[in-house]
């Protein structure tokens, strides 16, 4: 008995020391020399975009470390970053880029045209696993005739180029193991990576534009939702990236010391039908579906009173974003007429694969009710995310399946007829095609704008809802990003009173 | 016992190709494919196939087991998929966490376990008997993580003494940060492990408290204290070391829950994100290494029963 009188003593000293460690000074102005620590579920799975380092590397190293010609900013818009200057020729073919003087990798070595070179072919590689590299194929050849200058020649007109090189890294092309080091341009230089755990960025003092408003960044890791809210009540940390956790909200929305965003996001989740079998193939059989499922209620009742209902592939944050919530909205009547026309007037049956994580379960047992009143009968198959990738995305072994779109104008995909869905329309094939090599930016907004009510009309998938980006803060954070398009996170401008 | 020692050591080896075998049959069961993990949504068939070819999932099993099973021989468990580092490393590296952590669990919990346990034996006839009793089958029905945010939300959140999770970055540099952010997992796994042992401890006592040797020591003279703590303790202890061999492997393993629930940098989290990325040698490297641990804890604990135990000694002489 002694004994464990002995450890109760012991555990309480640690703990009256714990409390005595955790008094901080307050104050109120913004500390240059602060570091913020972020909390987030993305760890990198290594540090090579082109490896598939995943969403964490985007995160955490997108416009911190390396920086691109261009840069998408936290509001959706492409401004010229590495790139001081740009000329197009006339056919639209020859881009010629002349870099930011100046420039220094955070290894000491300057930026020369040969860097961006070796960078942008280091996506079109062949061993490259960038989700980029098929919108980069129109590249024909790049030329660096000085050491300022970068001319790339295009096979066919691109108006996203520019947009697309905003995702290539420009990497010191002496770099090796780039998959555990880092040797960019950015405000920050790579500190300490501990899998599992932190990585850590300290600002680049030799940095060639502003330099960071703080002294460095943090990032600390979690596999459980949690334990990640936790520490920010705990103060372990001073923001989350991204809440995945809407019951987690309500501690947060309520309590002075934090703020709670809600930011414009990207992601979408949707019920993507494999158009190319039946019943999908029929499209009053889709729009049926469409009809019958009360989106609202849905993202109701997943995230409350955040996130956005959405008629279609297109978020608010791209140029061609119109409100298509009316098209194919809520009617169980016309969905129950619209199936009789079809052929289906006692419903069906089909299968719907699922993805075993967080909202597909909840959406999928919500989907088999609301069409169990029209009369069809929902057989939910729950698989992994990677057998989705094996079964859904490769083999196409699927009728219906729930998955999240987490890019920005990736309405693109509905012009594809071999993508994983099938969708085939001849008409905005060549409208997407056509918005691709349109000469200017309204007639490629024109063009897409006609493709996504098209694919909105024919309800080529049924798009649930758009995902709120959630980022939570200490109330003592500024200047942090609110809509982290395509998982980016600039911490540069965030300061800490 | 030189000769028991070689015979049980043969069959540690013996188990230990057998766990090899099983681990990676099973994990080729599972759908899906490693390359998976590498590739987003837009990727060409062309760029599927290469990334398999880079990792060499598309080389046949047999070939696949052999060159894991020579690298196993060289000590070197093989590089991640994902991440392209060695696995050996990357678990030595996780090592400081989850040791520590499930050692001084360990520790704490027979500290706990074995008074307590005795006392509920020896004062079965008091109140407290069936309290204790009572309370370490509560114990057993209360899973770790939800004990763990229990201890989170009181002494983190509401009194704000202790870390709700995480461990520093910089480990063991600075040991009182670190012993800090162990004091609530480890007391949630003390906690958890104490309940059962309570139990185990209590029975081997009840046990040896109806023991004619122990009738017959009172005879002799000695007091009911000293004939239990030169007797009956001794006799107690034999199934109690194989049962505390057993917990302290389950607790190794247990810790994946806790590590996570607590945001741990441990074995368990490595060998989570190795699953959810279907990163086989990852996967292959922490299980081969626990199920590793598991026998050899399990081969300490025989030995240490022989020693404690003469008639197991002699019974496999004659």
């Amino acid at each position: 008995m002694r004994k464990i009188l002995a450890v109760v003593t012991a555990l309480s000293l640690a703990g009256v020391l714990a409390a005595c460690g955790d008094s901080k000074s307050e104050s109120t102005t913004p500390k240059a020399d602060a570091i913020i620590q972020i909390g987030s579920v993305y760890e990198p799975q290594n540090l090579d975009n082109t490896a598939g380092g995943g969403q964490g590397v985007t995160e955490a190293l997108n416009g911190n470390v390396y920086e691109g010609l261009f840069k998408l900013t936290d509001t959706g818009a492409v401004e010229p970053l590495l790139a001081k200057d740009q000329k197009v020729s006339d056919d639209g073919l020859t881009y010629t880029f002349t870099l930011q003087p100046g420039v220094k990798f955070q290894s000491g070595k300057a930026l020369t045209s040969a860097d961006v070179k070796a960078s942008i072919e280091a996506v079109t590689a062949e061993n490259s696993k960038s989700a980029r590299k098929s919108n980069l194929a129109v590249i024909k050849s790049i030329a660096t005739p000085d050491d300022a200058t970068v001319v790339v020649t295009l096979s066919s007109r691109s108006i996203s180029f520019v947009y697309n090189l905003s995702y290539v890294w420009i990497v010191n092309s002496a770099a090796t193991d780039r998959t555990t080091k880092a040797d960019g341009t950015g405000p920050y230089q790579l500190g300490d990576w501990k899998r599992g755990s932190t990585l850590s960025l300290t600002r680049f003092d030799g940095y060639w534009g502003t330099k960071a408003a703080n002294a460095g960044v943090v990032f600390h890791y979690f596999t459980d939702a949690t334990a990640l809210n936790n520490a920010l009540l705990t103060n372990a940390v001073d923001v989350v990236t991204s809440e995945q956790s809407p019951d987690a909200l309500a501690q947060f929305s309520g309590n002075s010391a934090y703020q709670v965003s809600n930011g414009k996001g990207t992601t979408k989740l949707l019920l993507a039908f494999n158009d190319k079998v039946a019943p999908f193939d029929n499209v009053q059989v889709r729009q049926a579906v469409s009809q019958a499922i009360d989106d609202t209620k849905l993202l109701t009742s997943i995230w409350g009173e955040y996130g956005t209902p959405i008629g279609s592939m297109v978020p608010p944050s791209d140029p061609w974003y119109e409100d298509l919530t009316s098209v194919n909205a809520y009617n169980v009547d016309s969905a129950k007429q619209l199936l009789a026309t079809a052929g289906f007037p006692n419903g069906f049956t089909f299968t719907l694969d699922t993805p075993s994580y967080d909202p597909h379960p909840t959406a999928a047992t919500f989907i088999k009710s609301e069409l169990a009143k029209v009369g069809i009968t929902v057989t939910i198959n729950t698989i992994t995310a990677d057998e989705w990738y094996t079964k859904v995305y490769q083999k196409r072994d699927f009728v219906a399946t729930l998955q999240e779109h987490v890019n920005d104008r990736d309405v693109v995909w509905y012009g594809n007829p071999d993508f994983y869905w099938g969708y085939s329309n001849k008409q905005v094939t060549e409208q997407i095609t056509a918005a691709e090599q349109a000469k200017t930016t309204d007639e490629q907004t024109a063009l897409l704008k006609q493709a996504n009510k098209t694919i909105a009309t024919e309800a080529a998938s049924d798009w649930l809802y758009l995902y709120p980006q959630i980022v939570v803060a200490s109330a003592k954070l500024t200047g942090y990003p609110v809509n982290g398009l395509n998982a980016q996170f600039f911490a540069y401008g965030i300061t800490k009173s | 016992m030189s000769h028991y020692l070689v015979r049980r050591t043969a069959i540690l080896l013996g188990s230990l190709f057998l766990a090899a075998v099983a681990l990676f049959a099973l994990l080729r069961l599972l759908p899906g494919d490693p390359a998976n993990a590498l590739l987003p949504v837009g990727a060409t068939p062309d760029q599927i196939d290469a990334a398999r070819r880079e990792l060499g999932t598309d080389a046949s099993l047999p070939s696949q087991f052999l060159s894991w099973l020579a690298g196993i021989a060289r000590l070197d468990l093989g590089k991640s998929l994902i991440s392209t580092l060695p696995v050996g490393p990357e678990i030595t590296a996780r090592l400081p966490v989850t040791v520590p952590l499930t050692l001084t669990a360990f520790v704490l919990a027979v500290l706990v376990a074995v008074p307590v346990g005795v006392l509920a034996a020896a004062r079965a006839d008091r109140w407290y008997g069936p309290v204790i009793n009572a309370v370490a089958q509560l114990g057993i029905a209360v899973p770790a993580f939800w004990l763990g945010l229990l201890l989170i939300a009181g002494f983190a959140l509401n009194l704000h003494v202790l870390p709700a999770g995480g461990f520093p970055p910089d480990g063991w540099a600075d040991p009182g940060l670190a012993l800090q952010s162990l004091i609530l997992p480890c007391l949630t796994v003390a906690l958890v492990m104490a309940a059962s042992m309570i139990r185990y401890v209590r029975a081997a006592t009840l046990d040896v408290l109806g023991a004619d040797y122990l009738r017959t020591a009172r005879a002799l003279g000695a007091g009911a204290r000293e004939a239990m703590w030169r007797h009956g303790l001794r006799n107690a202890a034999v199934p109690v070391i194989a049962v505390l061999a057993m917990e302290l492997a389950t607790t190794f393993l247990g810790a994946v829950v806790v590590e996570s629930v607590f945001a741990l940098p441990g074995l368990g989290s490595l060998l989570v994100r190795g699953i959810s990325q279907h990163d086989y040698p990852v996967i292959q490297g922490v299980m081969l290494v626990s199920t590793a641990t598991v026998l050899v804890v399990g081969f300490l604990g025989d030995v240490a029963q022989r020693l404690v135990d003469p008639r197991l000694r002699l019974r496999s002489a004659s």
